[in-house]
Formats: structure tokens, sequence, C-alpha cells
């Protein structure tokens, strides 16, 4: 049983369902964002204080963290394999026809990690306890970093790297679970296309409109 | 035409090789690849040189023996056909062409271009059959098929295991390969039978010989000779949740 459970298909399996879980989680992240553009600081604090205190969410919020620690951890430990499956490379290179952004899902997937730790010292680690904040003022925390530069380039850098990688993510995590279509197939890598651009686009719009306007 | 070969020199499995660098010069474009490998051999014995190995066989695409990665393309960079199929009229006068073995772990290199491709025969091995007498040919019509599903089976069947799939993808897996297998036999009432057993031991076998995973980049499918399709590969993922 281990064998099974422990093969590179049922990790990719494991990989998948925890993507597409944390992918379901963006839009919810986005939403509650966009109240930052408010000036009125009550409605962001608020939907964080509830996010942080409502029991459904607090029970959502173990299996988003499992999720993410499963995604990392099986993704590290393949890709591990996958390095050592092919000691030698090719000298004349390869020139053959590949899903583009596939072959850096390692590195975009670590850039959003280390986006992941900023962004888990800045507010969630706060919330938690673990470190030194206000965890009743998220929103005047996020206008303060937004207007970091530094911090602002490292966040737009991230959430284009994002986009990256759930372009091929969306669509890989069907094949992955077995689901291909003959109709359905395309429209999701339509729907992956529209969701890797509308998603870090979305995050992007919120900290330039701080950055310039506010 | 003349042509710069760097092709990937190797004494034996535990030397180190090398790229050597031979010109060829009069190549005609009307030969197929090997055939110029042929005339350069010929002309290295002649010099008393020892010839450039490689795997052969057949010489018209089915056997699966010959395999090189030719400037970045397992079997050369023409799309569905083996390198006993390319034709030299595909490459420029005064081109350079690298040589080289598929590059793989699981397909360790035995002498210049010649690897090892013995695991894809240990993950037949583990199940790639069906384990009854087959007899005679039987009535075609007592058991119906479908006949999208025995044009598919058939499309999966016609794979020759000749390793471009390991050899394209970068992590060097053998998805296509397998699930190839594992539609041929999955899609057709005879196969059912051991369905799950089939999946679980040719998984196991792959996973054990050092194959990569499948990063679902596509490479195998667009270097396939046979044009395999990645279909075959999510339904080897369907079949391998269904055998738990």
């Amino acid at each position: 049983m281990n064998k099974i459970l422990f093969s590179s298909i049922s990790k990719k399996f494991v990989m998948a369902l925890a993507g597409l879980f944390l992918v379901l989680f963006l839009p919810v992240h986005l939403t509650i964002n966009f109240m930052l553009l408010k000036s009125d600081p009550g409605p962001f604090n608020n939907a964080a204080r509830f996010m942080a205190t409502f029991p459904v969410i607090r029970i959502f919020e173990i299996v988003l963290i499992s999720a993410l620690l499963i995604h990392i951890t099986w993704g590290i430990t393949l890709q591990i394999g996958n390095w050592l499956a092919r000691p030698v490379g090719y000298a004349g290179g390869s020139k053959s026809e590949t899903a583009f952004f596939s072959k850096f899902m390692i590195w975009t997937g670590a850039s959003v990690l280390i986006f992941l730790v900023l962004h888990f010292i800045n507010f969630y680690f706060i919330r938690l306890g673990l470190v030194k904040g206000n965890p009743e003022d998220f929103y005047s925390v996020a206008h303060q970093l937004f207007k970091i530069p530094s911090y602002a380039i490292i966040y737009l850098a991230c959430f284009a790297l994002l986009g990256l990688h759930l372009y091929h993510a969306l669509s890989s995590a069907f094949q992955t679970l077995g689901l291909n279509h003959r109709i359905w197939t395309p429209v999701v890598k339509v729907f992956a296309w529209i969701y890797a651009v509308a998603i870090p686009l979305g995050f992007a719009i919120i900290l330039i409109t701080i950055w310039k306007f506010r | 035409m003349d042509l710069r070969l760097k092709i990937w020199r190797q004494k034996d499995a535990s030397s180190q090789g090398s790229f050597e660098t031979y010109p060829m010069e009069d190549v005609s474009p009307e030969m197929s690849f090997l055939e110029m490998l042929d005339a350069l051999n010929k002309k290295l014995v002649e010099q008393g040189k020892e010839p450039v190995a490689f795997d052969h066989d057949c010489r018209e695409g089915i056997c699966g023996s010959c395999g090189m990665y030719i400037n970045g393309h397992p079997h050369g960079p023409v799309p569905a056909v083996t390198t006993c199929l390319l034709s030299m009229r595909y490459f420029r006068d005064g081109e350079t062409i690298w040589i080289e073995p598929w590059r793989a772990r699981a397909f360790p290199v035995i002498r210049d271009l010649i690897v090892d491709r013995s695991a894809f025969d240990k993950i037949q091995t583990a199940g790639g059959f069906i384990s009854v007498n087959t007899g005679g040919a039987p009535e075609a019509n007592s058991i119906p098929v479908p006949k999208k599903d025995s044009d598919n089976a058939f499309d999966a069947s016609i794979c020759i295991g000749c390793g471009a799939c390991v050899a394209a993808c970068k992590n060097s897996s053998a998805m296509l390969f397998v699930s190839a297998k594992i539609s041929q036999f999955a899609l057709l009432p005879q196969g059912r039978i051991e369905a799950k057993e089939r999946v679980r031991a040719m998984v196991e076998k792959m996973d054990e010989l050092g194959f990569g995973s499948c990063s679902n980049t596509g490479a195998c499918e667009a270097e396939c000779p046979k044009q395999i399709r990645l279909t075959n590969i999510a339904r080897l993922n369907r079949e391998y949740y269904k055998a738990f």
C-alpha cells in the first residue's frame, strides 16, 4: 500500500488536488484585498477578523496550510527525483516543442514560496502571535508595505511569476487527475490563461492604486 | 553536401565519454541518416579507426532499435519519423550536427550512441501482458468492441518502445511509454481482467528503475515517432486511481 501511496503518480495526484484547493483560495483573498482600496479601514479589518475567527474558515485554514505544505513537499521531492533521473544533459540542448512554462514550475513555485514567507511574517505570523504587531489593523500594515518601493517590486514580480505558475498548473492538474476531454480540455486551457492573468493582475492593480494614488 | 558531425564517443559504460568532430564531405541528400553514419563508419574503418557504435535493425521505422538525439531532438528535427527514416535532405550544406545518445539514468550508455533500454523490457515484464493462452485466432465478433476503443487501443499499441519519450522529457519520464502499454490493454475487454494488477506493477517498476515523473510538458508527444498521444497519460492516471 505504501508503494501505491508514495508512487510518482500518487504524489502528483495529491499535488494536483492540493494545488487546485490553493487556486480556489486566491479569488477569496483577492476579493478581501479589494477592500484595501476603500479609504475606510473598517471593511478590510472586519473581513480579516472574520477570516481569523469564524469557525468554518478556521477549519478551511488548517486544510489550506496542509495543502500548501503537501504541495511544496511533494513538489520538491518530485523535482529532486526528476533531476536525478537525468544526470547528464544534452550538449546540443533541447529543442522539443513543450508547454514553455512547465519547464520552470519549480522556480516559479519557489518565488511564490519566498513571497509567502514575507507575507506570513508581515501578516499571518502576527495573527498567530509569532511576530510582534497589531493584528487588528492589517489595513494600515498593508498600506505601509505597499508604499515601500522594494516591497512593491518584489510583490509585483512574485505575482507575475505566480501567473506563470498558475497558467501551466491549472491545465496540468486536470491532466494529472486523469480528466481530459475532447471539448473540455481546450476550455480548461483557455480558462487557465484567463485565470493566470486575471488573479495576479487584480492583486497588482490594488498595489499600484495604493502606491500611486493614496 | 558537406557536414560537420559532433558525435558522442564512449568506449564502454564505465568510461568517460566526449564529443569527437568528424567532417563529412559529399553527403547525398538522398541518404538516410543511418546511411550517412554507415558512410562515416566505412571511412573510419578505412583509416584504421574505431567505427561509431549505434543501434539499428529494421531500418523501416517499426523496430524501435535506432534512436539518437540529433540537434536537440530525439530522432532528429523531423516529426513522426525514426532516425532510420530521417532523410539527409532536411539538413543544410555546411551544417554542424550534434549526435548524442539518449540521456537518462534508467538508460545508461553502453557504447557511443547505444544505450541500455532493458528498463523498458523490465516494465513490460512487470505487467504488460495478458496471462492466458491466446490459442488460435478467435471469431472476430464474439466479443463486441466499440470502434472508438479499438482504434484508440490500436493507436497506443503502435508504440515501438524506442525511448524517444524518455529522451525528450526534461525529467526522463517513461509515462508516455507506460501509458501506451497500459492503454492498449485497458481499452479492450481481454485486458480489463488484469487491469488493476497491471497498472500497479508497471508504475511501481517504472518508479523503481529511476525514471522521472510527468510534468505534462508535452515534449514526449511532440517527439514520439509513432505520435502516441498525451491522452494516454491521462488514461494511465485514471487506471492507476481505479486500481486503489
